[in-house]
């Protein structure tokens, strides 16, 4: 078996989910190999030559490959694709866009946001906003499977494969690259945080999350919302956490003024320690939660952050 | 011009979700179901896009059951034209129908394909980006905003770190996020509006495309259950829980 891992990156570093889906490929065994296409990105190649586990890099440098265009990518991916048993990427943004553009070419049904491999063909993925488990088997000549990067551990820094130049695949043409708008924060990302520190429509205004981002800096915490805070327009919706948004495990996640309507629990029920501030006691977020207060989040917000000085 | 937009028949987003004891898929006989919520937020799209006389015909397709037809009612309650139901009791994966979709657009031969980014029970969030691959087309993923103008479309997609913008060349296809826009409320005169319009229900063998499951569903699961929290008096309790029990700070 040989397992081509796609990876995310930003030119210099790789995002957090490219090490955790590396993890799935060593569960499906054989030989793995990480693509790093993109512009100007040869260090996010030598990043990736020193995760654990991997045979070899490839890595394809081109201006038609800045902002990764599914269609670019895609076009680049199909002049390899016959080599791979399996093709991976994180199931972030990232690799939703392009991989079902990949799996189509190929004529594969991709198996979406594995949270867990059985054996090289059959995988566990959450559906229904993770409210039932399903086992699926692939009977696909190559799988293109998406990861779902919290069912799964960082891969770690213990290699050193080399790094092979592959030649850039056709500019499509398709799609212009106008740019990109990020949120500029810094705090750590939602997906690589090890706490979160959340907000919903509770919140009541943007104005209001300064509560909860003086609260993170105590903490070292990421901010996350829910759909709600992110449409009243309180944060940006890089923010929002749930089956829609960012799927986060962190080791510590503390859920204020946000009821835990079952969309919002897809997003972060995995974490390991929940903590719910609410004032309504009915509040459904308390059945995930592992400690929780039945209290005005005004009120408490600044006395959790006091506590902790 | 023309828009095509696919709605999908799914089980309300409200309702709670509930796995059958055999592990066969989750219980759906006499659970509520509703258009998936980023259809309507397709159909919304095409609708203003009409009301803005960018669009001159709307039509909507779903594949499924025979029920599927009162979502199509529902998208034409909205605004749609026309719908095109592809019958079948079959599961059929996101492969299959990108394939069904392509064979349709083959036909009515739209500009702009507008579909939504994830369906709500399979969460496999992959027919929209497959439709543009097997037709070479152009694709834009997660949008948030669209503008088209003459032969292109400039559009707005949610990123994970925040927004990117493209300029697409037309026909395209796009999927919604969320926050494109929000659905209408349907009336009751549109209702009855809507069931004078076309619809046509084919088969997937007249389309030609063969729609067995490439994928085998061994078992369906209920999640692991987390166990039962407590609730705790005060602030300073919650520290002292989190410091000496949790040990997470
Ligand atoms: C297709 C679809 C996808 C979705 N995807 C997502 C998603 O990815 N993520 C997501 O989060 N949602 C998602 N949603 C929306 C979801 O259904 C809920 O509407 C949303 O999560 C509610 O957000 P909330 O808990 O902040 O708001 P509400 O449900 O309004 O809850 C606010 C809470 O704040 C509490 N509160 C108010 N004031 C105070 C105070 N002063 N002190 C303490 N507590 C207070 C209230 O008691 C209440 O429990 C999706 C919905 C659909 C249909
Ligand atoms: N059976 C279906 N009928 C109509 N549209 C569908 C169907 N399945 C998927 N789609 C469309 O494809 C989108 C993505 O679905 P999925 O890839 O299953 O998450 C949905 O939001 C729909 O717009």
């Amino acid at each position: 078996m040989s397992v081509l891992v796609i990876a995310e990156h930003d030119g210099k570093q790789l995002k957090p989910g490219t090490t955790n889906t590396v993890t799935a490929a060593a569960k499906i065994g054989g030989d793995i190999t990480i693509l790093v296409a993109g512009h100007q990105c040869a260090d996010a190649a030598q990043a990736a030559a020193k995760v654990t586990g991997v045979r070899k890099v490839l890595l394809a440098d081109a201006p038609h490959y800045a902002g990764a265009g599914a269609e670019n990518i895609t076009a680049l991916v199909l002049t390899i694709a016959g080599q791979y048993t399996h093709i991976l990427a994180p199931a972030t943004g990232f690799g939703k866009n392009f991989m079902p553009r990949i799996a189509a070419s190929l004529d594969v049904q991709q198996v979406s946001d594995i949270s867990a491999v059985v054996s090289d063909d059959t995988f566990v993925r959450p559906i229904y906003a993770g409210n039932a488990m399903a086992t699926v088997q692939s009977s696909d000549r190559i799988k293109v499977v998406t990861v779902r990067a919290t069912g799964f551990d960082d891969a770690g820094a213990g290699g050193s494969a080399p790094v092979e130049n592959l030649a850039a695949g056709p500019d499509t043409g398709l799609a212009k690259f106008n740019g990109q708008e990020l949120s500029k924060s810094d705090r750590p990302e939602l997906t690589a945080a090890r706490i979160i520190v959340s907000g919903g429509r509770g919140m009541g205004s943007g104005e209001n999350f300064k509560l909860l981002e003086a609260l993170a800096d105590k903490l070292g915490a990421a901010v996350g919302a829910s759909r709600a805070a992110v449409d009243s327009g309180f944060v940006p919706n890089d923010y929002q956490v749930g089956q829609t948004g960012k799927i986060v495990a962190p080791e510590l996640y503390i859920a204020v003024g946000i009821s835990g309507a079952i969309q919002h629990l897809a997003g972060m029920k995995d974490s390991k320690v929940i903590i719910a501030i609410n004032k309504d006691p009915e509040a459904p977020i308390f059945a995930v939660a592992d400690y929780w207060l039945v209290e005005d989040l005004f009120k408490a917000v600044p006395e959790l952050t006091q506590a902790l000085a | 011009m023309k828009v095509l937009v696919t709605v999908k028949r799914v089980i309300d987003p409200y309702v709670k979700v509930r796995v059958k004891s055999d592990g066969s898929g989750v219980e759906t006989a006499n659970v509520k179901m509703a258009m998936n919520p980023f259809c309507e937020i397709a159909v919304e799209q095409a609708v203003r896009m009409k009301e803005a006389g960018v669009v001159t015909e709307i039509v909507v397709v779903s594949i499924g059951v025979q029920q599927c037809q009162e979502t199509l009612r529902t998208a034409m309650a909205m605004g749609a034209d026309r719908g095109i139901l592809v019958e079948t009791a079959a599961e059929v994966q996101p492969l299959a129908v990108a394939k069904l979709v392509k064979a349709i657009i083959d036909k009515e031969q739209p500009k702009l394909v507008i579909m939504g980014k994830q369906a709500i029970d399979d969460d496999s969030n992959q027919a929209g980006q497959m439709v543009s691959a097997l037709l070479g087309w152009p694709q834009a993923a997660f949008t948030s905003a669209i503008t088209v103008s003459g032969d292109t479309a400039d559009v707005t997609r949610e990123i994970d770190g925040g927004m990117e913008k493209l300029t697409i060349t037309l026909p395209a296809v796009v999927t919604t996020d969320l926050r494109l826009n929000e659905p209408r409320y349907v009336t009751l005169p549109n209702i009855m509006k809507a069931k004078k319009k076309p619809l046509e229900v084919l088969k997937p063998e007249a389309l030609g495309v063969d729609v067995a499951p490439r994928l085998k569903i061994l078992k369906v699961e209920e999640p692991p259950k987390r166990s039962a929290g407590v609730k705790v008096a005060d602030v300073q309790e919650l520290v002292a829980k989190l410091k000496n029990e949790a040990r997470v700070i």
